[in-house]
């Protein structure tokens, strides 16, 4: 299992997400530098949360234009595994390797609690088969611009192809998604980019271990 | 006005503009012998203004309890240093950024926390936790909701941004503060005890270098904005208001931790109040050697900057350093790297002076002792004065059942839940967060990678506190009373209080019966520090929080630090179904309680004035010893400090999360309703007594036998059931999920 963390300037979730995946699969991941522009032979590309260029012009915009993206894109094309997590998610859809686009919280207002996601029953994908659908994980989120936006007929593409990963609970939406939307595949299933943090719920100290399934799930459906 | 004359001798008036007194001017030409220039005179008035200089707080300051065992690094350094065993240290400090941020609330708290950050991380540290002290005006000030929501952004737009945990810290609401808030910021870094930096330069010749962003106009002369008192233009002064940038702030952080890696660096300073002023003297004074600078070689944001205004500029997110001879290029390599500025800007000189040049001129000469030794200390009158007001029965509300009682003190801002609050900051980035001030009494935070086999791990646990009725009412024991309750709240989560930062929040010292509160208070903690074996290490004061002659309450914060040997002792404050609840501490002969400067005085009575809860040191730090001797024989389940709002609100506190209720055992005196008992019904319920701790448990016998032979007072308050109702028997019945629902949503209902 090979996993590399991408690091832009103003990541600050690479080191969580390393020490998450190496207590998991007992493996060192390896983290990239955003101006590197030669990462091949990943299972698993991660692109953590943080505030990469400070969020300034737009959140994900300035790290979608990195050397590295390229080499991104090429995993992507290969069929390769990427997980983009909050600020990792924003980059995946200003890459347009996601649909969408993520817009302020409706509240107006950085928002960090525990909360449940409910797994959806998707398209063939390593980020959510081995979950029954409808299965709650109970991981924590904290951002800004988490709000999901895609225009109707995207949405139901969306819907229709089984791209929604993860859902929150009806009536406990924290930042105004669109149908809920916490966590949305690219069409092959491969990608996947989502809100909450799995990363923060995975130690013995955490409030909940949900993100420790969420990683054991991954690396399993990766290596089978 | 400045450009003009700006070598050219300063004359009084101009002194004086600075914030220097015509006494200290006249002080100044004699010791350096000539009239200083403009530039000269700004940065004699930065050292010597309050905020550089401690001049009111000096004399007191000194006599603070600073050492220990465990003590790598006391006040006078960018911050405080506690060994926690294994090569591992603590570095914390507190610091104020209340002027800055009553003037623009999301910048003024954004950089308060910023700067707080550098003086952790210039130490060698990584930050690992934040906590915040903050204090508004009253709710109905409609510039309260303003400035609330504009500092609670700010803190968040920093902390979450540059990604340490904001876990923890009080907010608070009293008219005095009204036209001047408090937002004080704690910074806890982790260090390798072998790779600890100080900020004393060395070596002659060797560079000093400036990293980090460029310097600008803003913030020129803070350091005496933050020194003297808000009058009504206070609007004009927004310039020297400084901007943060929490990217650069990230990529600094990054940037120095990685050089701290190499040995290229000898030592380092951030440029925080009075910018490279105080940092370039500071540097060369205590590595008792002179500082040449090249003002010339000094990043820009802005053209044609004075000498003056680049000296007393303070923009964020820089840093001085020396490093080896030669080492500049290797160093440079990793600023680069991180899209940061990096200038060799002068070189350490034998000559204990500062000597700046511009455009091949000197404009600024001075000797660096007089600077920083001969900065005045005042000795200034002061009188204590305290408050001997006793309630008596006619004081007490007699209309009102038990049940609207606790139900109006649950909803007061002041006791409510702040969750609306903490959850706009990120409290879980970086993945050791504990608990965040809502599971326990303390902020918990994992030392990371500190677990080893079956063993899960140490933890670092800290706790801020000020009960300013209490210090308004009687600075001593006030005093003591805030340093008591930042250990009990350590105590109660099962960690051991290390050591303290003060942030020493006043009005202006020049009134005596203001001296008389800062004189007061540091005594008291001084004494409190003492007996509980728990050193100031670092601090901050913040004098003239004063708008039009009115002073705020006093407010000197306390934050301290604990450590937790292993973090499966640690204890959360959230009772569980059918555990029995013991007040530990409580002398059960003395059931009458001490309603005076209490949170019930405050919401139902005229004032607040009155006597201040009167508190034993000694038999405090007995009442630690048995707390922790309970919990190493896993005696508590749970724990709770009674503080605001007495014994009811706080139990209460302690059955909300799990809905819990409990039928409350009262004391024979109190048993059966009657209107001359009230007094004592309303003191024994919400009384705020000292050195008293709840706990559940589900041992009560051994804790019995453990109280008995510790010779400890108990006082069993009854068992909890899952009927969430909370029964005092013949008076009245407490719904918990109304008090839910009022701890929860008073917060959001008046600030969304």
């Amino acid at each position: 299992m090979r996993v590399a963390i991408v690091v832009f300037p103003g990541s600050n979730c690479d080191r969580d997400i390393f020490e998450a995946i190496k207590f998991i699969s007992k493996k060192l991941p390896k983290f990239i530098w955003h101006k590197e522009t030669n990462i091949e032979n990943f299972d698993l590309i991660v692109i953590p949360g943080g505030f990469t260029f400070g969020d300034y012009l737009r959140c994900g915009a300035l790290a979608s234009n990195s050397p590295v993206i390229k080499s991104i894109r090429d995993h992507a094309s290969r069929g390769g595994a990427i997980l983009g997590i909050c600020n990792g998610f924003q980059i995946l859809t200003e890459t347009k390797l996601l649909p969408g686009t993520l817009i302020k919280n409706s509240v107006l207002k950085f928002l960090c609690h525990d909360l449940n996601v409910i797994v959806q029953n998707t398209l063939p994908s390593p980020f959510t088969w081995g979950f029954k659908p409808n299965t709650k994980l109970n991981i924590p989120i904290a951002h800004n611009e988490g709000n999901y936006y895609v225009n109707g007929n995207e949405l139901k593409k969306l819907i229709f192809n089984g791209q929604i990963a993860f859902k929150y609970e009806e009536n406990f939406n924290p930042n105004g998604s669109v149908e809920n939307i916490a966590g949305v595949l690219s069409e092959n299933g491969r990608i996947l980019g989502m809100m909450p943090h799995p990363e923060r719920s995975v130690f013995s100290h955490h409030n909940s271990l949900d993100g420790r399934l969420f990683f054991q799930n991954l690396i399993e459906q990766l290596l089978s | 006005m400045m450009k003009k004359n700006i070598n050219n001798e300063c004359t009084l008036d101009q002194a004086m503009e600075m914030g220097l007194t015509e006494e200290e001017f006249k002080l100044i030409c004699k010791k350096i012998g000539k009239t200083p220039n403009f530039t000269e005179t700004g940065i004699c008035s930065a050292m010597f203004s309050e905020h550089c200089s401690y001049k009111s707080s000096k004399k007191w300051l000194k006599t603070l309890p600073t050492s220990g065992d465990y003590v790598i690094q006391g006040p006078g350094e960018n911050a405080g240093i506690i060994d926690i065993g294994d090569n591992q240290a603590i570095v914390f400090k507190i610091e104020s950024h209340n002027h800055p941020s009553f003037i623009d609330p999301y910048q003024g708290a954004a950089t308060g926390v910023g700067g707080i950050l550098r003086d952790v991380f210039t130490m060698g540290a990584r930050p690992i936790a934040l906590m915040n002290v903050l204090r508004f005006g009253e709710i109905s000030n409609p510039l309260t909701n303003h400035l609330l929501s504009g500092v609670v952004k700010g803190i968040g737009g920093y902390g979450n941004c540059i990604g340490i945990p904001t876990i923890g810290g009080e907010t608070n609401f009293n008219q005095s503060y009204n036209s001047n808030i408090l937002v004080n910021a704690m910074a806890i870094g982790l260090v390798k005890k072998n790779k600890i930096f100080y900020s004393a330069a060395s070596g002659i010749g060797n560079p000093v270098i400036y990293v980090g962003a460029k310097t600008g106009r803003d913030g020129i002369h803070g350091a005496t904005m933050a020194s003297a008192e808000f009058s009504d233009d206070t609007e004009s002064q927004k310039p020297t208001v400084q901007v943060g940038d929490p990217f650069t702030g990230k990529l600094l952080l990054e940037a120095c931790l990685e050089l701290m890696k190499t040995d290229l660096i000898l030592s380092i300073q951030d440029m925080g109040a009075a910018g490279l002023t105080s940092s370039s003297v500071e540097m060369a004074s205590k590595g008792n050697v002179g500082i040449k600078i090249d003002l010339d070689e000094i990043p820009l944001r802005e053209k044609n900057m004075s000498s003056y205004e680049i000296m007393l500029s303070e923009s964020q997110e820089r840093m001085l350093m020396i490093l080896k001879k030669g080492a500049e290029d290797d160093a440079k390599k990793i600023f680069k790297k991180w899209d940061l500025d990096f200038a060799v800007i002068g070189k350490i000189i034998n000559e204990k002076k500062i000597i700046l040049k511009k455009e091949n001129k000197i404009v600024c000469n001075l000797p660096l002792d007089f600077l920083v030794n001969d900065s005045p200390e005042l000795s200034r009158e002061y009188v204590i004065e305290t408050s001997s007001k006793i309630l008596d029965n006619k004081n007490i509300i007699k209309k009102e059942s038990i049940k609207s009682i606790i139900y109006k003190i649950i909803k007061n801002e002041n006791f409510a839940s702040k969750k609306w609050i903490y959850e706009q900051y990120d409290s879980s980035v970086m993945g050791d967060t504990i608990s965040i001030g809502n599971k326990s009494d303390a902020s918990i935070v994992k030392v990371h990678n500190s677990e080893k086999g079956e063993f899960k791990g140490k933890a670092v646990a800290i706790s801020t506190d000020c009960n300013s009725k209490y210090i308004l009412n009687d600075p001593i024991e006030g005093g003591k009373i805030t340093v008591a309750e930042a250990a009990r709240n350590l105590i109660v989560s099962g960690a051991k209080p290390l050591a303290v930062t003060n942030n020493l929040n006043f009005g202006n010292p020049e009134k005596k019966e203001i001296m008389g509160q800062i004189v007061g208070s540091i005594k008291g903690i001084k004494e409190a520090c003492e007996e509980l074996y728990t050193p100031v290490v670092s601090g901050n004061v913040s004098l003239y929080n004063e708008t039009n002659g009115k002073s705020i309450l006093p407010t000197p914060v306390i934050g301290m630090v604990g450590v937790i040997d292993d973090i499966e002792k640690i204890i959360f404050m959230n009772a569980k179904n059918n555990e029995t609840l013991f007040i530990v501490g409580q002398d059960e002969n003395k059931f009458d309680g001490f309603l005076q400067s209490s949170l019930y005085q405050e919401i139902f009575c005229d004032d607040f004035l009155g006597q201040v809860p009167p508190i034993n040191l000694k038999k405090e730090k007995q009442l630690y010893d048995f707390i922790t001797k309970l919990n190493d024989n896993n005696i508590i389940n749970s724990a709770h400090d009674i503080s605001d709002g007495g014994l009811l609100p706080c139990m209460i506190e302690m059955l909300l999360l799990y809905k819990l209720g409990i039928n409350i055992n009262l004391p024979p005196r109190i048993k059966t309703p009657n209107k001359e008992n009230l007094l004592f019904l309303h003191g024994w319920l919400f009384g705020e007594d000292q050195s008293r701790i709840i706990i559940s448990t589900n041992k009560p016998d051994e804790l019995m036998e453990f109280s008995k032979s510790e010779n400890i007072k108990i006082y069993c308050i009854g068992k909890t059931n899952n009927t969430g109702v909370v029964e005092i028997p013949k008076y009245d019945s407490i719904c918990i999920n109304k008090c839910l629902d009022l701890y929860n949503n008073t917060i959001p209902n008046l600030f969304s």
